[in-house]
């Protein structure tokens, strides 16, 4: 009897703290990030310099509201992101989580926050089962996603002469997932995929794939991977001659930071697709001299700029329910409500929870003809809305009643 | 042209000899760590952070005092290896009659402190060097474009290597280095000063770090993390050639170099694997290394 008492306290004492933490009335943002690798300039620090400052536009004081941000590393390994997303959904009452560059994570850390009924807000990660046969009514991918970066980069390679196609793919969910996609884009505007080389992911020596992609004789020399991997393997192709025997190269993910790693003499004249530039409107120079302040010398990416887009609408949705308690709710009222920010403009939020906005074609700019530092751009084609991402019925999302 | 299973002759060919190339790089690393070793018993688990600051040197020297690829050939290695003989007289000369582990351990936390502390500064993603204009271009040997950087690469590295060996082994002051790691005692009995031998040699295998970092500049991302990338295959190298091994560390770089191009070529997915396969046979059948002394 006295045990059963016990227990019955400890059980009133426990839900006793809950609701007590539930009505503290603080929403709670957590920034999981790459802090320490190859993305940390990608996302790491610069998204949580973007969060902090979409909570400062919201003022969240005038919603009656108080907002705390806190971050952490997922190292890019699935079980340690899932095991952080648990420990802060359990324990230190976080409401959101956002960012998570790295497929595997995100696709992990999703499976957490529907379980936990939190709400998720992709910006890092770039697979399109995210929004496609994995999705959740709990997630959000607001920046990009490879359909995209397929639909965008390669359409506008094959238009413009680059029918016969070699991948040098990272072998694993990501670069398999840009591949695929990029490959059928390539085949549905007339192109011929010649052949493909699979690499381990952090290689430093691309000769041996850059000589069969050589081989191979194809115009264009697709990229299925990112970040270190895509500047070692351009760096080395221009010692190669690989451009200077014809072929070219197509970045199917190149973020800002990389190009300025390689330098506009390396990087001049890559077709890239990205949704978001910090030189193209005068809101997005403003937020870049502000995000600048946490990050001297550097420039924010789609994805830093897509966490700030991402938590503003979150916020709102709060707002508009004054409560962040349910994820799901709050991730049905982002979907309800239209989005409308500084950075990314007025969208939408799709049932698949696919986050829709226009992406950019650009161009790499000549070293001479950059004016200033991060003057790396320029725009060669604008996709609108409705065509930049996967259509609705495509993608095999079971939320998407049929 | 004829065929090798399936693989046109000029593709293996092309192959082999960027398996050389990169050998090169596995030669000159795991020469450093064989000899620092060999004289100190120290594994040095900092070797890849300072290559790390080789490279990063190259583009400092470039970027804020307008040296180029040429003088940091020397200046770099000469800088980083001054680094490396402060690190010896502060940290590991107190752990010389220690366990070897202790070395490691320090070592390998000294290599997380240093890369935590240039991502810091320089971000993650890496800095831009270009290939000096002398090397640029490449000429074209029929069975592939061979990039004139990459030719000067494996003939510098190759004579680097030799250099060291000649020195180490058929000299006077290797043959007081060699005896000097047998009995120290006795060594310094003949007046020799053993421990400044000892600091003089850590910062010479440091310097051989930073060389290969300043070799390669101008064809890798020069990043925090483009050593730690490299280490590990490093130490295979030099388990599989026998630790402390000179010549061992030597060949071993060259043929893993090889053998790793190949499969490329073969079965590309297993390219990062195959060292370590090679590695666990060898430990098997040979545990001293091919190289190594048993007993």
């Amino acid at each position: 009897m006295k045990f059963a008492a016990t227990l019955a306290f400890a059980v009133a004492a426990l839900f006793g703290t809950a609701t007590a933490q539930a009505q503290d009335n603080v929403v709670k943002i957590g920034v999981l990030t790459d802090m320490s690798s190859l993305y940390a300039d990608i996302g790491g620090p610069g998204s949580v310099a973007a969060a902090k400052l979409a909570v400062e536009d919201f003022n969240p004081a005038a919603h009656g509201m108080k907002v705390e941000v806190v971050s952490a590393d997922h190292q890019n390994k699935p079980d340690i992101g899932a095991s952080i997303a648990r420990q802060w959904f359990d324990v230190d009452h976080v409401d959101v989580i956002v960012d998570v560059p790295t497929s595997s994570v995100a696709l992990a850390v999703s499976e957490v926050a529907r379980e936990k009924n939190k709400a998720f807000l992709v910006s890092g990660a770039a697979s399109s089962d995210l929004t496609g046969p994995k999705c959740s009514p709990n997630t959000i991918h607001w920046t990009y996603d490879t359909w995209m970066l397929a639909n965008g980069t390669g359409k506008a390679v094959v238009k413009t002469g680059g029918d016969t196609w070699f991948f040098l793919t990272s072998d694993y969910a990501f670069g398999h997932a840009l591949e695929r996609d990029t490959a059928a884009v390539v085949k549905a505007n007339g192109g011929k995929v010649l052949g493909h080389a699979l690499h381990p992911i952090n290689t430093s020596d691309f000769s041996s794939f850059l000589l069969q992609a050589q081989a191979s004789k194809a115009k264009i020399i697709g990229l299925a991977n990112a970040g270190g991997d895509t500047i070692n393997a351009i760096k080395q192709g221009a010692e190669f001659g690989i451009t200077k025997g014809g072929q070219h190269f197509a970045g199917l993910l190149v973020f800002i930071s990389d190009v300025n790693a390689l330098g506009l003499n390396t990087a001049q004249g890559l077709v890239l697709t990205s949704t978001w530039y910090w030189d193209m409107t005068d809101a997005n120079r403003a937020f870049t001299k502000r995000w600048q302040v946490s990050l001297p010398g550097k420039f924010p990416t789609m994805v830093q700029a897509g966490v700030y887009s991402s938590v503003i609408h979150y916020l709102k949705a709060v707002a508009a329910l004054k409560s962040a308690e349910d994820g799901r709710a709050v991730v049905a009222k982002m979907k309800e409500i239209p989005t409308d920010d500084p950075l990314f403009g007025k969208g939408v939020v799709r049932a698949d929870g696919r986050k829709i906005h226009n992406a950019y074609l650009f161009e790499v700019k000549k070293p001479e003809e950059s004016k200033y530092p991060g003057d790396d751009f320029k725009l060669r084609a604008t996709i609108p809305a409705d065509e930049a991402f996967r259509p609705l019925k495509d993608g095999g999302c079971p939320l998407v009643g049929g | 042209m004829f065929e090798i299973f399936g693989i046109p002759s000029q593709a293996l060919f092309g192959q082999l000899l960027l398996g050389l190339i990169n050998g090169s790089f596995y030669a000159l690393l795991s020469l450093g760590l064989a000899v620092i070793f060999g004289m100190l018993n120290v594994i040095n688990f900092t070797h890849g952070a300072q290559y790390m600051m080789g490279a990063f040197a190259a583009y400092l020297l470039l970027q804020h005092a307008g040296i180029g690829y040429w003088p940091a050939l020397v200046i770099a290695p000469l800088l980083i290896g001054a680094t490396g003989v402060v690190i010896e007289r502060l940290f590991l000369r107190r752990l010389r009659k220690l366990d070897p582990l202790y070395g490691l351990m320090l070592t390998f936390g000294l290599a997380l402190v240093i890369e935590g502390l240039f991502r810091n500064v320089y971000g993650s993603s890496g800095l831009p060097y270009q290939v000096p204009e002398s090397l640029e271009g490449g000429r074209n040997l029929g069975f592939m474009f061979l990039p004139n950087y990459r030719a000067w690469v494996i003939v510098l590295s190759l004579a680097v290597c030799l250099a060291t060996w000649y020195g180490i082994e058929r000299t006077r002051l290797g043959s007081y280095l060699r005896a000097a790691t047998e009995n120290p005692v006795l060594v310094r009995a003949f007046g020799i000063n053993v421990p400044r031998m000892v600091t003089l040699t850590y910062g010479f295998g440091v310097a051989l770090a930073a060389l290969a970092g300043v070799m390669a500049a101008p064809i890798y991302n020069v990043s925090p993390q483009m050593g730690s990338d490299l280490i590990i295959v490093v130490f295979a190298v030099v388990v599989i050639g026998g630790m402390g091994s000179i010549m061992g560390a030597i060949v071993t770089g060259f043929a893993l170099g090889v053998v790793e191009g190949l499969t490329k070529v073969f079965f590309p997915e297993a390219s990062n694997t195959v060292i370590f396969v090679i590695m666990a046979i060898v430990l098997l059948v040979r545990p001293a290394g091919l190289f190594g002394r048993t007993g």
